[in-house]
């Protein structure tokens, strides 16, 4: 549709030039290419202004519809996913829903909630490391407090290629250089995460990272621009031009080019950042005084000033000319698409302006009114006297547009489901100890300490459980609050490329499998997903399905999606990444003896293995390992076994009976008893699994991985309870070994010894993995 | 209140201090303004963990010229009880309050582990006697590596100025053996007159039963000992 046939008349008047001359160019067809925008979508923006748009707005429109800002191939299928609780009288309703606000909010009980976000920083991490995670951090933990909550604990879920990479390794350590040096400054515990290593990822490493902070419901805090005349003010450091159209580049494919976008990732200063959260935080608790407050994250000033006016159905106008800035001759297009960190955007009543500045200069900050909140619609910017940019503000965040994309069952998904393991000879016993070690030593399986030991995990004296178990846990003592929370991340990409919709349930049922283990009944939950290129049919296939996949689970336990990010075109040489919609869940603990840890302490401890002997060999570690293959069949999932079984988890954690869980998943029943006795190697263990289970297979029985499983560590003298207590539950429950204190490793299957080894010498290929591969470059 | 816990800007573990102090301990606490004025009933000072001023520069360096820090210093020469922990131990030395200097770690990464340590027969109340001849702290920093010239170190050793060293066989994990390089496995240090105490670990950090210990307790008490009525000791006169 050309401008001439609209029938919208131009209806305001067309702004003066602007006063940087450059910016005065004629918008052709190549420049709104280089913006991202496709035709149509250029045309529609056309007809909302009723004329053609300057290049400020242009950039604005670039921005604000970008993948990254408007969901646009995403926006359909996000809303299969339920947003709030189907049970009303639950635990952990949804005060906050997903989309409505920086960050969604559940409430757990006694006044309080709970803010949490889990989003992506893929792209500037491939191009710069260290400072990519580090401002990943910085903005997830800006979404945070900007809802008004302090934050009390940081994950992440990491995604990389083979360490035996070089620039791998390099990407490997920036990143968690990165995550270290801004979260450790910022005092907020990082409490583990999950971490991934397979080729899929090389050229384009996943770097998403979570925050989760707590507030009292009165304290929520909207970032909606309200009240006529209401001041409008910009807190935080200067701007400058780092992380130009960020949001833009976000949202294409990785290229040998995309070196040169260096100046799109963005410089963090974690320091700056610890300032802006204690000052907000204070000012937020003053009564009355903000209006609406949110963050300059992805499209800085502009998201932020659309946003809150849209949010406030109101109008805003703001003056690039109070805008501090730490770069001089800036212009209108760069100070609007800067993505300068730690900065906000902060509405006030009027005649209170005293109180937000007087909190800003205890802290040493920048509090400089730049506008206000108007009647209308619109968004208008000045700058040098001139409206250099005037555009309906609902219309950048509303109407952008929403696209269905062509979708096409790739090949090798239909070749998964009709795999079989017959073409593969069984494992002999004699080749078990080796092939164990290979599994242990696989850097995805292997001991993650090399990466925590660099995040602080204990500040804030909450800790719980700390990184390396299967949940992370936080007592809130030092708040004054009598509860633990904890956080688990999961999803196995392996399973979601040859299962999309199947491989996202297994990251759901595992995720909430290891809050069970941990003693935690699950909340809430937030996505991240990663995916390729929706624009190709069989990238948009798998991104459907996982979602499909996710929604169907967290319906069926009734957990809903309370936030997340999208991130697609993670594509780098031969493709696309493998579909990974990472999963991470809240919960809570009720007791503080059921804080429950996957490592033995006893050392008299009989193993219960709950949920059957494994079966499947499809799509494991082990086909990585011992044959070189990333292939087979996903594992079933059986959504109602999975909740009879994690019930009965929390149940007997709550009856006092489990001394240890540990959930078995990647790398199969053994890598899970030996995970349990890593702690201390003088522990040992006699294995005897009785048969090879319904496989009649050593490889699947041992190192397949089947879902709904779970090991107990459980005292002698509770051991009758438990078993009947599965046994009235209708779990399938068999003891398969006891611990004891000799320092070996023991297996037996058919009464033939498959196994006999230090736990010390396993546990050194699990320790030295990283280590040694790291040490290597 | 009987305990100020200095709060500057990037100060982090101001918080997990008063914790520590005000409901595990019991004694009153307050954390207090940087650019304040120290209140005049205070009896002991924390500086406790964190970046203070982002670390920019050098550890502790800009955090020694803040409007506190003369009070601080007025406090610390009439005896008065100083407690640096990680930051505000290298706040403390950056101050000449406390001998020698932090610096990056040998591994040239953070480092946070629980950490065992081996105290010093160093005063009355920080002694093996009171604390045990190994305990566990928390350490959480990228620079704790304790370096002094030769001819202080003897002093300093020579004084039994050490509250307590890295300790433990590297052998048995993380959390053993010297994690930073530091000299003489120092880990924690007094000043002459005994009033002034500094240390990289986190006593703070390990009070409470859901923490990974509670040797935390017995150190924070053995610095505050000065306030524990029951445990009548006489301040060492500066």
């Amino acid at each position: 549709m050309s401008l001439e046939t609209s029938e919208k008349p131009a209806s305001r008047p067309v702004p003066p030039p602007n006063p940087d001359d450059t910016l005065n160019v004629d918008i052709t067809p190549e420049l709104v290419a280089e913006h991202g925008l496709l035709p149509e979508e250029y045309e529609r923006a056309k007809e909302i202004l009723g004329r053609v748009p300057n290049l400020t707005e242009l950039g604005i429109f670039s921005v604000m519809w970008s993948e990254h800002c408007a969901y646009k191939n995403t926006r359909k299928l996000l809303r299969l996913f339920p947003t709030e609780k189907a049970d009303k009288d639950a635990l952990g309703q949804v005060l906050v829903k997903a989309g409505e606000e920086n960050a969604g909010v559940i409430d757990v009980g006694d006044g309080w909630g709970v803010c949490f976000k889990i989003e992506s920083h893929n792209h500037p991490s491939a191009i710069e490391p260290f400072e990519g995670a580090a401002t990943g951090v910085g903005g997830i933990v800006r979404d945070i407090f900007t809802m008004g909550a302090r934050p009390v604990l940081l994950t992440n879920s990491l995604r990389f290629g083979s360490l035996d990479s070089p620039q791998v390794r390099r990407l490997f350590r920036g990143v968690v250089h990165g995550i270290s040096h801004y979260g450790n400054c910022l005092g907020i515990p990082n409490i583990g995460g999950d971490v991934y290593f397979d080729e899929s990822y090389e050229g384009n490493p996943l770097v998403n990272a979570l925050c989760a902070g707590i507030l009292k419901h009165e304290e929520i805090k909207r970032g909606a621009a309200k009240g006529v005349g209401n001041p409008v003010y910009y807190v935080g450091p200067g701007t400058g031009r780092d992380g130009l159209g960020g949001a833009s580049f976000a949202s294409r494919e990785l290229t040998e080019e995309s070196a040169e976008d260096r100046p799109a990732v963005q410089k963090g200063d974690p320091f700056m950042e610890k300032l802006l959260l204690e000052a907000c935080l204070e000012m937020m608790v003053i009564p009355g005084l903000v209006v609406g407050i949110q963050d300059m994250g992805a499209a800085g000033l502009t998201c932020s000033s659309c946003e809150t006016a849209s949010r406030g159905d109101a109008g805003i106008e703001i003056d690039l000319d109070l805008v501090p800035q730490r770069e001089e001759g800036m212009n209108s297009y760069e100070i609007m698409l800067s993505e300068s960190q730690e900065r906000m955007l902060v509405i006030v009543n009027r005649g209170r302006e005293r109180e937000l500045e007087e909190v800003f200069e205890k802290w040493d900050l920048h509090a400089a009114q730049i506008g206000e909140v108007k009647e209308g619609d619109r968004m208008v910017v000045r700058h040098k006297g001139v409206v250099v940019a005037d555009i309906p503000a609902k219309s950048l965040t509303d109407e952008a547009p929403i696209y269905d994309q062509p979708a096409k069952e790739p090949a090798h998904v239909v070749a998964a489901r009709d795999w079989t393991s017959d073409k593969y000879d069984d494992l002999h016993a004699e080749e078990v100890e080796a092939a164990f070690k290979q599994l242990l030593g696989h850097p995805t399986i292997a001991s993650k300490h090399w990466i925590w030991r660099q995040y602080d995990h204990m500040v804030m004296a909450g800790t719980t459980i700390a990184p390396g178990s299967d949940a992370g846990v936080v007592h809130l003592a030092i708040s004054g609050i009598e509860k633990r929370i904890a956080i688990s991340n999961d999803c196995n990409n392996r399973f979601c490329y040859l299962n999309p919709y199947r491989g996202a349930q297994i990251a759901f049922v595992e995720c909430m499998r290891n809050l069970a283990c941990s003693g935690a009944r699950a909340l809430a939950v937030t996505d991240n997903l990663n995916f390729g290129n929706p624009n190709k049919p069989e990238v948009y296939y798998m991104l459907s399905e996982c979602v499909k996949g996710l929604a169907e689970a967290c319906k069926f336990f009734d957990v809903p999606v309370v936030g997340g990010n999208v991130s697609l075109y993670n594509e780098h040489g031969d493709g696309a990444i493998d579909p990974t919609p990472v999963v991470s869940m809240v919960g809570l603990i009720e007791g503080s003896e059921d804080v429950t840890r996957s490592f033995i302490s006893g050392g008299d401890e009989t193993l219960v293995l709950l949920g059957g002997l494994p079966f499947e060999l499809g799509a494991s570690y082990f086909m990585q390992t011992h044959h070189d293959r990333k292939e087979g069949k996903v594992p079933e999932v059986n959504l109602q076994a999975e909740k009879n079984l994690q019930d009965l988890l929390i149940s007997q954690i709550q009856a006092g009976c489990v001394s240890a869980a540990h959930d078995v998943s990647e790398g199969g029943l053994l890598v899970t008893v030996a995970e349990m006795l890593f702690d201390d190697a003088t522990f040992g263990v006699d294995l005897d699994f009785g048969s090879r289970g319904p496989s009649n297979r050593l490889d699947a029985l041992l190192f397949g991985e089947s879902q709904g499983r779970a090991v107990l560590a459980v005292k002698p003298e509770k051991l009758s309870e438990v078993l009947s207590s599965a046994r009235q539950a209708g779990v399938d429950a068999q003891q398969i070994g006891i611990v004891n204190r000799s320092g070996r490793f023991q297996g037996i299957v058919d009464g033939k010894t498959i196994l006999d080894v230090d736990v010390k010498v396993l546990r050194e290929s699990w320790e030295n993995a990283i280590p040694h591969a790291m040490n290597n470059s | 209140m009987r305990v100020a816990i200095i709060q500057f800007p990037g100060s982090n573990c101001d918080w997990d201090a008063w914790h520590a102090i005000n409901d595990v301990i019991g004694l009153p606490s307050e954390r207090v303004w940087h650019k304040s004025a120290l209140p005049v009933e205070t009896e002991a000072v924390i500086v406790p963990g964190g970046f203070s001023f982002g670390d920019y520069l050098r550890c502790g360096a800009i955090a020694r010229f803040s409007p506190i820090m003369e009070d601080l210093k007025s406090f610390s020469k009439k005896g008065g009880p100083v407690f640096g922990i990680c930051n505000g131990f290298q706040i403390l030395c950056e101050a000449g309050l406390l001998p020698g200097a932090l610096v990056r770690n040998n591994c040239i990464e953070f480092r946070c582990v629980n950490q065992c340590l081996a105290p010093e027969d160093s005063t009355e109340n920080f002694s093996k006697a009171n604390l045990g001849e190994q305990i566990y702290l928390p350490i959480a920093h990228g620079e704790g590596n304790y370096r002094l010239d030769a001819d202080d170190l003897s002093e300093l050793e020579a004084n039994g100025q050490v509250l307590l060293r890295y300790d433990g066989d590297p052998a048995d994990g993380p959390g053993h053996g010297n994690p930073n390089g530091s000299v003489n496995d120092i880990a924690g240090v007094r000043n002459a007159a005994g009033n002034v105490f500094g240390m990289m670990p986190h006593p703070e950090r390990v009070v409470e039963t859901f923490h990974p210990g509670l040797d935390g307790i017995g150190v924070l008490r053995a610095f505050l000992s000065p306030l524990l009525e029951e445990e009548p000791v006489e301040m060492v006169s500066a």
